[in-house]
């Protein structure tokens, strides 16, 4: 029993993080019909920005996450101003294959600035981990879950109380009477695509303190992203958030009774089941894509 | 005037190895040949129906594991006290039951994913691609995992009168690797142009229509699956048996990625697109590595990959057709994606 409570506290934390992946991307396919595969590098990104804020710049560790999110917003935009804009108006497949060169190109860029050899950052939490009668969880983990936490209402209320956000959910709704309603999507486009792509540098910069930062961690995170985004349908917050928990909840099961090596095999392993039974996501409104 | 560019060019092609003795450059155009095949099965299905499969990877790699476990037999436990024990078969048996198994797994992928259309095809395939990565990983019993299967045997053919011959030189790998690209693309445009290849292009391009005129949709993408992925089965098949080692590194995404932009800049949809961004991306490494770190070289690949989707989106091939061919031939290369249609059909 204890053992299945020490996974369920490893699940908050995680599913922290995966639910703000998920938010990212499910906001920009959503409101902007893109498959983000930068999804991932901004989660390298934000972590890189982590290993150099702390320990190349020697700032402060509590610091460093607000920078983080901040230059993934920058980067985001500069993204979408510059790859996205101008294909405004063309078809799915060609947006998801320019993402996919920007991918490989900042993914190269990441491992010829830094090489490939992994990066570890020094955290101001006592080694010591919190015991709480059966279970122990280290303090950076639980910085982590909280901080994703606040991460997670701040998103909240910025699309459900914000003019911005009620912009971004009429884009949402339907792009041409948002318009119509002098809503300027050219703005939201860009917004959203920053918005989302912070929070995925928020996710890496959680992380990568956790585990150790490299350039290729941002591959699996992102094919995360979607297994998440898939979970709870494409286009829901709500649904992205719980599909975060689930999909920590299950890896963390997977690994603890089943094997370990096939850990990152779950969030596929629930794509495929999703499909099966309930192809429009778990939350979904009763939508198709395409 | 075209079946006389293509005979010109596969005369071409069966030239090299009298004029070109260099053995770095004979490997390379080996490996390159058996990616352009990988490439004109992804091409069968990103070009002439418009699914993006970008776990491609997977079935190549099941095709080369297939073919390498065929021929050098193997051990396995499985659950409930079983054992499968398979003594080796040759080579080209395994060959055979790499293309069935490969596409059997495209049947399985296609029946998962083309229950619903758009990005989820391109997630399950990834997803696809990652959990069969992970298989290869971890089931060492039966892979060797990152220890790779080695000592793969090289493929034998039975010739009529001559006895058996094995091809172990890279000049009979060269012309085996032609002959196999050879007959894909012939396979290919007979495809294309028969009745299945007209019910896919015509539900790419409207599949409103194409359900009405009587086309059974999720029948015709799962076959186009099917093959893609029977296709890319025999391209891993040649691989293990030309490489004579593989590791669950062939799996890597970034292999994909190569074929896709192949593909792309060669130009999707066209029959000859994938054979000449193939030779672009295929020996582009050749004459880059002295020059730039492989790092470099990728950047190089990404930003190549967003130039060719602003300057030339439909790819190298169909923009020349269309430059300098007659009106009339321009019928003849394949229509291009109706993007307008697409977009009215998304935004609906």
């Amino acid at each position: 029993m204890s053992e299945f409570l020490q996974h369920l506290i490893n699940m908050l934390v995680l599913g922290g993080t995966y639910a703000l992946l998920g938010i990212g991307l499910t906001l920009i396919f959503g409101i902007m019909n893109v498959v983000n595969f930068t999804h991932g590098v901004l989660y390298t990104f934000g972590a890189y920005i982590m290993f150099i804020v702390v320990q190349q710049l020697g700032i402060n560790f509590f610091l460093a996450l607000p920078l983080a999110v901040v230059a993934g917003w920058l980067l985001g935009a500069a993204i979408e101003l510059t790859l996205l804009r101008p294909l405004r108006g063309s078809d799915i497949d060609t947006t998801m294959l320019v993402m996919i060169g920007a991918w490989i190109a900042m993914q190269s860029g990441a491992l010829w600035i830094w090489g490939g050899v992994a990066k570890s950052v020094a955290t101001p939490f006592p080694e010591a981990p919190l015991v709480l009668g059966p279970v122990s969880v280290s303090w950076l983990r639980l910085f982590v879950l909280a901080a994703a936490a606040m991460l997670i209402v701040v998103t909240y209320l910025l699309i459900n109380r914000t003019k911005l956000g009620c912009a971004m959910r009429a884009t949402f709704q339907d792009q041409d009477t948002a318009s119509l309603m002098g809503v300027n999507v050219d703005l939201i486009y860009t917004s959203t695509f920053a918005i989302g792509s912070s929070l995925a540098a928020a996710a890496g910069a959680l992380l990568g303190p956790v585990y150790v930062i490299f350039p290729q961690m941002g591959d699996l995170a992102a094919v995360k992203a979607f297994a998440i985004v898939i979970l709870g349908g494409l286009g829901n917050i709500t649904g992205a958030v719980i599909g975060g928990f689930i999909l920590a909840l299950a890896e963390e099961l997977g690994a603890g009774y089943v094997s370990s090596g096939y850990r990152d095999a779950m969030g596929f392993l629930i794509i495929i089941a999703v499909l099966i039974f309930k192809p429009t996501g778990l939350f979904a409104r009763s939508e198709r894509v395409g | 005037m075209k079946s006389g560019v293509a005979i010109l060019t596969v005369v071409a092609f069966a030239s090299v190895p009298l004029w070109l003795r260099d053995p770095y450059l004979m490997n390379a155009l080996i490996t390159t040949g058996i990616f352009i095949i990988g490439a004109m099965s992804l091409n069968l299905l990103l070009g002439f129906t418009g699914q993006l499969s970008l776990g491609h990877i997977a079935f190549f790699g099941i095709g080369a594991y297939v073919s390498a476990l065929t021929s050098l037999g193997f051990d396995v436990g499985l659950p409930f006290g079983l054992r499968i024990v398979h003594v080796p078969w040759p080579p080209i048996v395994g060959f055979v039951l790499a293309i069935v198994i490969a596409g059997l797994c495209g049947y399985l992928v296609g029946l998962l994913s083309f229950r619903v259309r758009g990005a989820y095809f391109v997630i399950v395939t990834i997803s696809f691609a990652e959990v069969v990565r992970l298989v290869a990983l971890n089931w060492v019993e039966l892979t060797q995992g990152p220890l790779a299967l080695t000592n793969i045997p090289s493929i034998t053919i039975g010739l009529p009168g001559l006895g058996d011959l094995t091809l172990r030189t890279k000049l009979q790998n060269y012309y085996l690797v032609l002959s196999v690209a050879v007959v894909t693309y012939l396979l290919i445009s007979r495809l294309v142009h028969s009745h299945f290849g007209r019910a896919m292009r015509g539900l790419m391009e409207n599949e409103t229509l194409a359900v009405s005129v009587g086309i059974d949709v999720t029948k015709t993408l799962t076959l186009a699956a099917v093959i893609s992925a029977g296709i890319a089965g025999a391209a891993g098949s040649l691989y293990a048996h030309y490489i004579r080692i593989i590791d669950p590194e062939v799996f890597a995404f970034i292999n994909t990625v190569t074929m896709v932009i192949m593909v792309i800049t060669g130009g999707k949809g066209s029959l000859a697109g994938p054979v000449v961004g193939g030779m672009i991306f295929g020996l582009l490494p050749v004459f880059l590595r002295p020059i730039m770190a492989p790092e470099a070289q990728w950047i190089a690949y990404g930003g190549v990959l967003i130039v060719i989707l602003f300057v030339l989106p439909r790819g190298i091939v169909p923009s020349l057709a269309q430059r300098f061919a007659k009106p009339r031939s321009r019928a003849e290369t394949v229509a291009p994606v109706a993007f307008a249609e697409r977009d009215a059909k998304e935004h609906a």
